[in-house]
């Protein structure tokens, strides 16, 4: 690997990876760069889930206000929704706050990217829930109304359980979306792993062993996401039989 | 992938959707969209617009024909890429293999700054490049980008295509095979055809994604519809009118793409 | 109902996050893209440079309790109306097109503009011989505007940071950039920046180049205005300024 750096006249890249030199900035930006994403998954998938029953369930206008929204959020590009959402963002949640008499709200950046990644995430996680749920029998929710389960304990303790095994792949690829998009916070200027690297690249024109450094972490994290959904899909797969070439 | 299509079918037939459109509330709906229409033409600046419209027309332009090329290419390239996944030997599928994962596991928007920055760093210490006769070409913005989102297509596109090719019935093959077919002609007339057959109802979701991202080589100086609006709100100062109306614009480029594919799978 | 769950989700978010903000802290937006001798980052993820001291300094003098915000220099004025930050002072020039939309506190340093290109070419600062040239600025810029202004027959190649057209010069790809003095200067006494030279300063236009770099304020918001105005001629009145200034440069900036 230095060899490579040495033949691209990149020496000392060593030096400037440590810990001590920018390779600190690098994991703090993926530190940030993960607890956005975790955040963002999260809130997608809260949001996925009422917009997924929602779509199913819900009234007509609830039907074609979710419509709407997955449309909208799955045809225009994730930069333009970040920047849309980054400054409509604030401006509601301030509005909101004086017209509720309080005073201006402080919006961190982690919170902010929360927000959008987590509005964008949302839109998938609705169709990705959705397809889950409509793909559990019914005669298993049947059988549980009929047992007079309410609606809530029906949702626990039967159709999500028996549409994890169907909703984990789409669910990790989300996942792994979400690592991805954090990238896209770097234009809005937020601290996380490519606007780091950027950073480092930019101060010490070491320009290679930056963005290559930074590509290393991405893929170890997707590579490491992979393996742990992988075990979750073998878990919530358990007790069936088994589906080859489910995944895709 | 597909989700994104799907999204677009729902709406139906185009005879039974008027039907539907004209639900009540729906129709409450509309007025109150089309109030919000009205309301953002008159209570919003839009006295930009005359100025820019053609610099906008022109990245328009800019952004439609990187997106074709990028997937004619994108898609050259997956090809034999699922290939190779799917039955070559292990001297070609594990590249491959190695080639989508990366490709797939790190965010375009890195992987275009490395190869534009990173290859321009490295330049100067090779002086008879910019003697060369590609020089006015890498002097430019464009060529990276092409070939930034054109390896990213390929890279997911070639898992697409691995599956694809792996799920033609073996049988076929067989029977071409026993008729003596050559190997070039049973993989042009059979395999391909085939493959490209499975993977039509992603390939439109896919495009979709693929439009999604060409604003990203804004950030390298190309002058796409995204760059336009940048340098608006950079002039003027006004920043949700030029944003709203890209998002629209990329909705209908979307739209565009979602019933092109829709017809190209009926027909 | 998806409205008010994505709210609510929203709002929860932001109200776990609002807890520090208790004393009236004031937002200091500077550019999240390194503009070095300005402001940069170091290696353990400090902002340092000229502009970062001078703002510690005029927050002292103006006793505001100030942390500094890095924000995308490209979206740095609607950051200040969408109230993410309270004031920029990210080597903004005051200009009359930005008044429109902001209001700016009393300059604190005013430096030319400048044409910096590669030794070997022969150009000067003149929009004629720059006709036919690729010219690289930073967006959102007096440089961008002035470009696009005089140099119309030149073609512009427009980047995110100063920092990426310095980078695309020393690769070659763009034939001459044009920036601020101060921050060319730096660059060319640089490794990367010893291909190039300044050729010269551009014929000021005080329309669109402005009257030297201040502080932005959301209009009407006239008491931090007033405060940093007081802080300013603090630190120029007690030697502070010329004191940070001796730390980077040679000569005066004000």
């Amino acid at each position: 690997m230095t060899g490579l750096f040495e033949l691209l006249g990149l020496g000392a890249s060593a030096e400037l990876l440590s810990l001590s030199g920018w390779g600190g900035n690098l994991l703090r930006g993926l530190a940030n760069s993960l607890q956005i994403a975790f955040g963002a998954f999260g809130l997608g998938l809260v949001i996925g889930l009422f917009g997924a029953y929602g779509k199913l369930y819900g009234g007509k206008v609830t039907r074609d206000l979710l419509a709407i929204y997955t449309t909208v959020i799955r045809a225009v590009p994730e930069l333009v929704l970040i920047l849309i959402l980054y400054y409509v963002g604030s401006d509601i949640i301030n509005k909101i706050s004086e017209a509720m008499g309080g005073g201006r709200v402080e919006i961190n950046g982690v919170a902010a990217g929360i927000w959008v990644l987590g509005v964008v995430q949302g839109a998938y996680a609705t169709e990705v829930l959705r397809g889950a749920i409509q793909a559990v029998p019914v005669g298993q929710i049947e059988a549980a109304k009929s047992y007079g389960m309410p609606a809530f304990m029906i949702m626990r303790r039967v159709t999500i359980p028996a549409m994890m095994s169907f909703a984990v792949p789409g669910l990790a690829n989300l996942w792994l979306i979400a690592t991805k998009d954090t990238a896209l916070l770097a234009v809005v200027g937020f601290n996380e792993l490519t606007l780091e690297t950027r950073q480092a690249a930019s101060s010490t024109r070491a320009y290679f062993t930056f963005f290559l450094a930074a590509g290393f972490l991405y893929l170890m994290v997707t590579l490491c996401s992979g393996a742990v959904f992988a075990r979750i899909e073998k878990w919530a797969r358990r007790g069936q039989p088994s589906l080859k070439g489910g995944t895709s | 992938m597909g989700a994104a299509r799907a999204a677009f079918t729902e709406g139906g037939h185009v005879m039974t959707g008027l039907k539907e459109l004209m639900q009540p509330h729906r129709i409450v709906m509309m007025l109150i969209f089309a109030a919000l229409v009205i309301w953002c033409a008159v209570s919003l600046r839009w006295d930009w617009l005359p100025k820019y419209a053609p610099l906008a027309l022109e990245g328009l332009w800019t952004t439609i024909w990187i997106l074709a090329v990028s997937l004619v290419i994108g898609f050259l390239l997956a090809v034999p890429l699922g290939l190779a996944q799917a039955v070559g030997p292990w001297y070609l599928s594990i590249p491959a293999r190695t080639f989508c994962t990366i490709i797939r596991g790190t965010p375009l928007l890195l992987q275009i700054w490395l190869l534009y920055y990173g290859l321009g760093s490295l330049f100067p210490q090779f002086p008879w490049i910019r003697s060369s006769e590609l020089w006015p070409y890498l002097r430019q913005a464009w060529p990276y980008a092409v070939l930034a989102l054109s390896l990213s297509y390929a890279g997911y596109e070639g898992e697409v295509m691995r599956g694809a090719f792996s799920g033609v019935a073996k049988g076929q093959l067989e029977a071409a095979k026993s008729f003596g077919m050559p190997r070039f002609t049973m993989f042009r007339r059979i395999w391909l055809p085939q493959a490209i057959r499975n993977v039509l109802p992603t390939l439109g979701g896919e495009t979709i994604l693929q439009l999604k991202a060409t604003p990203l080589v804004a950030t390298i100086t190309v002058m796409e519809i995204y760059a336009v609006s940048s340098r608006v709100r950079a002039d003027t100062f006004i920043v949700y009118e030029p944003l709203l109306l890209l998002a629209l614009v990329y909705m209908a480029i979307a739209g565009v793409i979602a019933l092109a594919f829709r017809r190209l799978e009926k027909g | 109902m998806k409205l008010k769950a994505l709210l609510a989700a929203a709002t929860a978010a932001a109200a776990l996050t609002a807890g520090a903000a208790a004393a009236e802290q004031v937002k200091i937006g500077i550019a999240a893209e390194p503009y070095p001798p300005f402001a940069s980052l170091d290696s353990s993820g400090n902002w340092v440079g000229w502009e970062v001291e001078v703002i510690g300094a005029v927050c002292a003098a103006a006793e505001l309790d100030c942390v500094i915000t890095p924000v995308a220099w490209d979206g740095i004025i609607p950051s200040l109306t969408g109230q993410q930050i309270d004031a920029i002072m990210a080597s903004m020039s005051i200009t009359e097109e930005r008044m429109k939309t902001i209001d700016f506190s009393d300059p604190y340093y005013n430096t030319p503009a400048v044409i910096v290109a590669d030794k070997s070419m022969d150009i000067d600062a003149t929009p004629e011989s720059l006709a036919g040239k690729i010219v690289g600025i930073q967006a959102s810029t007096i440089h961008q505007a002035y470009a696009q202004e005089y140099f119309k027959d030149a073609e512009l190649k427009v980047y995110q940071t100063q920092d990426e057209a310095n980078q695309d010069l020393f690769a070659g790809r763009i034939d001459a950039t044009q920036a601020d003095s101060i921050a060319m200067a730096d660059f060319v006494g640089s490794d990367t920046g010893s291909c190039c030279e300044i050729k010269g300063a551009v014929a000021d236009d005080p329309a669109i180049l402005g009257r030297g770099v201040g502080a932005g304020v959301r209009k009407g918001d006239d008491a931090l205005r007033e405060a940093l105005n007081k802080g300013i001629a603090a630190i120029l009145a007690d030697g502070t300024h010329e004191k940070i200034t001796a730390k980077y440069f040679t000569t005066s900036i004000y």
